[in-house]
């Protein structure tokens, strides 16, 4: 019923996404040039010599990689895009980072392994199926639009998930752990949905 | 399974300017329920051809106020929900909204303090509803804002701030006035510095819950400059704003 409403006298303005850009604008999305910055508190400062990068949890074996073992693991560029919860959506944007799959290579995973949390600086944390992580669709990028990745977007490095809202894509990410049992993470556990899928419009609990 | 944000028709009982481009939009919620200071609702405007727009704003009202809400909305001048609230909406009129969202920036007396709130601009907003829950229930946790504006006819709520103030009853409001000052104005006159939350720590002890709203630039100074002072990053949220149109 509240889908038949129309808002007296609204038009909106629309010339920011034209053709194109317009299928690849979810629903409830508008498009922006800018690069909001979105957290939930203090941006962590994170010494390269101090940096890790973990796969543990569900694994024969954990591994971790400092800095610059992680520089030399095969990286590609990305061009995304990428929507916020908050509503925004922002078109081609080029990362550079690892693939998770070349991460997971590095590892045994257990069979009873189906969902991944990934953990960061600070305690944040969000959970995701195995399934939306590997084939392509994740990468773990330190360097955004040409230039090494600023600490409000993320760096060092950050998780990115582009099919998901991107408070799924943790920031200042410091591993991924794989469980057998789905967990909520921080926004997970604060009213926002478990999968997070812009094109379902899934932004809260029960979307 | 939580049940879901349904989207509700508002009806606008009132509109109030707070400044030149800020006003604040009581809307009268069919299916209200108790929000938590500091939260926000979505709101959605559809066209007649079904072209949606959806934005968030923060609610200023506190929980304590059965069936309605007030969400300020600054007038951005090119944005398209914002200019809508602003240009077309009157009262009477109804909106799509659904909330309360949000449930890491809020606050209520059980999460203690004491409080330190720091606003800039119309970040103001959801740091009003956590000092109006705080009067609504009398709780008497210690609280300090510090609210940058940049110039004075920007600051919201003022009167009720400057009697927020009156006697020992633990409020207290520090402004900043960024680009321009009044004669005689015995406030700060700079952007955020380490200095200036110095000086609001005096009072609140090394270890506040801290509220951060504002501008990008603005929150990681003031949350830069808070961890710097030895404040813990987990007492600090922070929620920023860039383009939110």
């Amino acid at each position: 019923m509240a889908d038949r409403f129309v808002s007296r006298g609204f038009v909106g303005r629309r010339r920011l996404a034209e053709g194109d850009q317009k299928s690849r604008l979810p629903p409830g999305q508008y498009l922006t040039r800018d690069f909001p910055v979105l957290s939930a508190g203090p941006t962590p400062h994170v010494p390269l010599d101090r940096w890790s990068f973990t796969i543990d949890g569900l694994v024969r074996e954990p591994v971790s990689w400092d800095w610059e073992q992680f520089g030399a693991l095969p990286a590609r560029e990305w061009t995304v895009d990428i929507s916020c919860v908050t509503k925004w959506t922002k078109l081609d944007t080029i990362w550079t980072g690892v693939s998770v799959d070349t991460l997971l290579e590095h590892v045994e995973i257990d069979p009873t392994a189906r969902f991944v949390i990934a953990y960061s600086v600070g305690g944040y944390t969000t959970n995701l199926p195995l399934t939306d992580v590997i084939n392509g669709q994740a990468f773990v990028a330190y360097r955004y639009d040409g230039a090494s990745l600023e600490p409000p977007h993320g760096g060092p490095a950050r998780l990115v998930v582009p099919h998901l809202y991107f408070w799924k894509s943790a920031k200042w990410v410091r591993g991924l752990r794989l469980v057998a049992e789905d967990e909520p993470g921080f926004w997970e556990s604060l009213g926002y949905h478990n999968r997070g899928d812009p094109w379902r419009e899934e932004r809260y609990s029960g979307d | 399974m939580a049940e879901p944000l349904a989207w509700q028709l508002a009806t606008v009982t009132a509109i109030k300017p707070e400044t030149d481009r800020v006003r604040t939009f009581t809307l009268s919620l069919p299916a209200w329920r108790p929000h938590r200071a500091g939260q926000h609702y979505d709101v959605r405007l559809t066209a007649e051809d079904g072209y949606q727009a959806q934005r968030s704003y923060s609610i200023a009202s506190p929980p304590t106020r059965n069936g309605e809400i007030d969400l300020g909305i600054e007038r951005i001048e090119d944005g398209e929900v914002s200019p809508y609230f602003h240009d077309v909406l009157a009262k009477g009129d109804l909106v799509e909204v659904r909330g309360p969202i949000g449930g890491y920036f809020v606050w209520e007396p059980g999460l203690g303090g004491p409080l330190l709130l720091v606003a800039g601009g119309s970040g103001v907003v959801p740091l009003m509803a956590i000092l109006r829950e705080r009067v609504a229930t009398g709780d008497r946790t210690p609280v300090t804002l510090l609210y940058s504006s940049r110039a004075i006819g920007e600051v919201m709520y003022r009167d009720e701030l400057e009697r927020l103030t009156g006697g020992s009853n633990g409020v207290r409001v520090a402004h900043t006035l960024t680009r321009e000052q009044p004669p005689g104005w015995n406030g700060y006159g700079r952007r955020i510095d380490g200095p200036m939350l110095t000086d609001m720590l005096t009072g609140l002890g090394a270890e506040p819950l801290v509220y951060i709203c504002g501008p990008t630039l603005l929150v990681e100074a003031a949350a830069a400059g808070l961890t710097d002072l030895g404040v813990a990053p987990a007492r600090i949220r922070t929620e920023r704003f860039g383009p939110t149109t």
